[in-house]
């Protein structure tokens, strides 16, 4: 097990470089100075070049801003709040996103799985219909409608919440994005839950574990649910990641000074700041990665099948 | 023993059927059994896809919007850049903004009496935005832009993932052992990293978003399409054809291709939601269609900008969204239980 995790660890850990490296590449090719040109003379654009160390070889230079982004300095931006540096700006940003995609993960999880249940041990009956309907609206609806639509109810018609995301009242400006954001989790995972139960309690074991007299919560806990959990567990990863991304245009709307809108201010704004692009691409890249490790280890977790099968590759 | 049997045969009156024996039971359910085993392939595709109730739903939502994104902008006589306007008797400008929905003669029928304002006489079935343009024009084209760009991206991605899914899975081995690395570094980027890239090198754009989705949404075809080869190499037909002496295009392309053609296009149905959906995001954002152009996107972002002054302006642009995301969905789950059925289906 310890080999197969490192192997994998190691594996996304090249993936990250390699991407990191043609990231950089990217941005450091672009043409463009970085320097306002007309305020210099080009003996001061060649001294600072050479004291930036922009005419190293590239691989040098590479090692140089990854040893940086090691100790987290990402330099700083070109256009972006005057020039911040750019570590300061983005942990506001991160603690910000976090919490909110936390919340969305934890109540979309949560009440996901409760809906597919219920709608699995009511199967054909009134709940299942809704939690079908309930889900299907859920995928078809991205989640920014969603939050334009409790934002008009709930802060503009009822003025209840507020309107744009205010930063000292957290928890109750956090209310809208959360739930908005947490929709699509919470029905593709509630429709998963759903039809993965019933494909179990179908199972032959599950037929065993009722003839020997199992029923109620101990048969649904111990025997259906983790066995359905085990798919459930796939769809969680890019479900997360589609939080990322989601989250780009939710924190936009609500006015949310998170990783999404700053990659929007970054890319979309009348200038495009690079190395907020390149800081932001390494974090949603490093993030990306993983979670789809985290899902991969934990799938090995949930299934000691795969565990197996993965220590025989390796013999 | 054979004195028992005589006995108990002989006595016995011979039985003479009545008419009622040839009479059907009442309330018994007989019904033809359809026999898939007698149809082609692609007919008993069809006959399982007609009969799945959502998928039927699916495709009537699609054609009704298919047609109405190509027709709707033509049965106004606005076009989607045009603003409505007329010249009063003192020759100023009268502009239509911000006109919620309007039909002047079923207003007339309900209420009884005429509707008000300077533009009483006009039909707006979505009513207009904020510049005094008309929103059933701006819908419907702003559809037609989102699904041809969904479609021609699509189209793509499945030529290119197809071909490298194919080809890496015939050839196995060392091909394959790169093919598949590229891949996962591939996969590994997340798309709105690429989009972040592309908007440094490209305009903001048309161009943009379909270079977006070039990147990103052939690698799920070129997976599935590889399974499939893995799955039917090794069957006969393909060993005969190469002993006949086929080379590997005409295997590849000719022979195998037709095969994996099902689970493509289903996987083709659930990837034009996705396009849809990344067209909206992007635009959205504001890297995506540049105005005066218009999609399901931009018309979104601008319900939202004037979702306080006019709120039903946001209506019918969410409403295509969803209704393409759940037609295409309600196909591609129709097409994907019709190609593979269950025992207990048939």
């Amino acid at each position: 097990m310890t080999k197969y995790i490192l192997k994998r660890l190691g594996m996304a850990l090249l993936t990250l470089l390699i991407i990191t490296f043609l990231l950089f590449l990217l941005v450091r090719i672009m043409p463009g100075n970085p320097f306002p040109s007309e305020r210099m003379s080009d003996e001061q654009i060649a001294n600072k070049r050479a004291e930036m160390g922009l005419d190293d070889p590239i691989l040098t230079q590479f090692i140089r801003y990854m040893g940086n982004v090691l100790h987290g300095d990402f330099g700083k931006g070109t256009s972006l709040y005057n020039g911040a540096p750019i570590k300061t700006v983005l942990s506001t940003a991160i603690s910000n996103s976090f919490r909110i995609g936390g919340m969305a993960i934890l109540l979309g999880t949560a009440v996901g799985l409760l809906l597919g249940i219920t709608a699995a041990l009511n199967r054909g009956k009134f709940l299942d219909g809704f939690c079908t309907v309930f889900s299907i609206l859920g995928v078809c609806v991205p989640s920014y409608v969603f939050l334009i639509f409790l934002q008009y109810t709930f802060s503009f018609k009822i003025p209840f919440f507020p309107y744009f995301f205010d930063n000292t009242r957290f928890a109750f400006s956090a209310v809208i994005p959360s739930i908005s954001l947490s929709l699509f989790t919470m029905s593709t995972i509630a429709r998963f839950t759903r039809n993965e139960m019933v494909e179990v309690f179908d199972s032959d074991y599950v037929r065993l574990a009722e003839s020997k007299g199992m029923y109620g919560r101990d048969l649904v806990m111990k025997h259906v649910l983790r066995n359905a959990l085990i798919p459930i567990v796939t769809v969680l990863a890019p479900l997360v990641v589609d939080l990322l991304t989601g989250a780009l245009v939710v924190e936009k709307i609500y006015g949310i000074n998170g990783i999404g809108k700053l990659m929007v201010d970054a890319i979309a704004g009348e200038g495009i700041d690079y190395n907020y692009v390149l800081a932001l691409g390494i974090l949603y890249s490093a993030l990306y990665i993983g979670i789809m490790l985290l899902v991969d280890l934990l799938y090995g977790v949930l299934d000691p099948r795969i565990r197996v099968s993965a220590k025989g590759e390796e013999a | 023993m054979t004195k028992k049997i005589e006995q108990t045969a002989a006595p016995a009156a011979p039985y003479i059927p009545k008419k009622e024996d040839f009479v059907l039971l009442e309330h018994r359910d007989i019904h033809t059994d359809a026999n898939f085993a007698s149809q082609s392939y692609w007919k008993g595709v069809i006959t399982h896809f007609f009969k799945n109730r959502r998928a039927v739903v699916g495709l009537v939502i699609i054609t009704v919007i298919l047609l109405l994104a190509v027709f709707g902008p033509v049965l106004n006589a606005y076009g989607y850049r045009d603003i409505v306007q007329y010249r009063n008797e003192k020759n100023k400008r009268v502009v239509a903004k911000g006109i919620a929905p309007q039909i002047p003669v079923l207003h007339r029928i309900l209420t009884g009496e005429e509707l008000e304002g300077n533009f009483a006489g006009y039909t707006f079935l979505f009513g207009t935005d904020d510049l005094g343009r008309d929103l059933w024009t701006r819908t419907w084209y702003g559809a037609r832009v989102s699904l041809l760009i969904a479609f021609v991206t699509i189209i793509i991605d499945m030529i290119i993932g197809m071909s490298y899914g194919l080809i890496s899975g015939y050839f196995g081995g060392i091909v394959d052992q790169l093919m598949q690395r590229f891949v996962e570094i591939a996969n590994s980027v997340p798309r709105l990293v690429i989009v972040s890239v592309l908007a440094i090198f490209m305009p903001k754009g048309m161009g943009l978003v379909i270079v977006a989705l070039l990147l990103t949404e052939w690698i799920g075809m070129s997976k599935i399409a590889r399974a499939e080869m893995l799955k039917i190499k090794e069957q006969e037909y393909v060993l005969a054809s190469r002993t006949l002496g086929a080379r590997n295009g005409h295997i590849i392309f000719k022979e195998i291709l037709p095969n994996t053609i099902g689970p493509i296009i289903t996987q083709v149905m659930f990837s034009i939601p996705t396009a849809i959906f990344t067209e909206a995001f992007l635009s959205f954002v504001g890297v995506g269609i540049v105005l005066p152009q218009c999609s399901v996107g931009t018309l979104i972002e601008d319900g939202f900008n004037n979702i306080t002054t006019l709120p039903y302006q946001i209506l019918p642009p969410i409403f295509v969204l969803a209704l393409l995301m759940l037609g295409f969905n309600f196909i591609g789950d129709g097409l994907r239980e019709a190609l593979a059925p269950k025992l207990e289906d048939m």
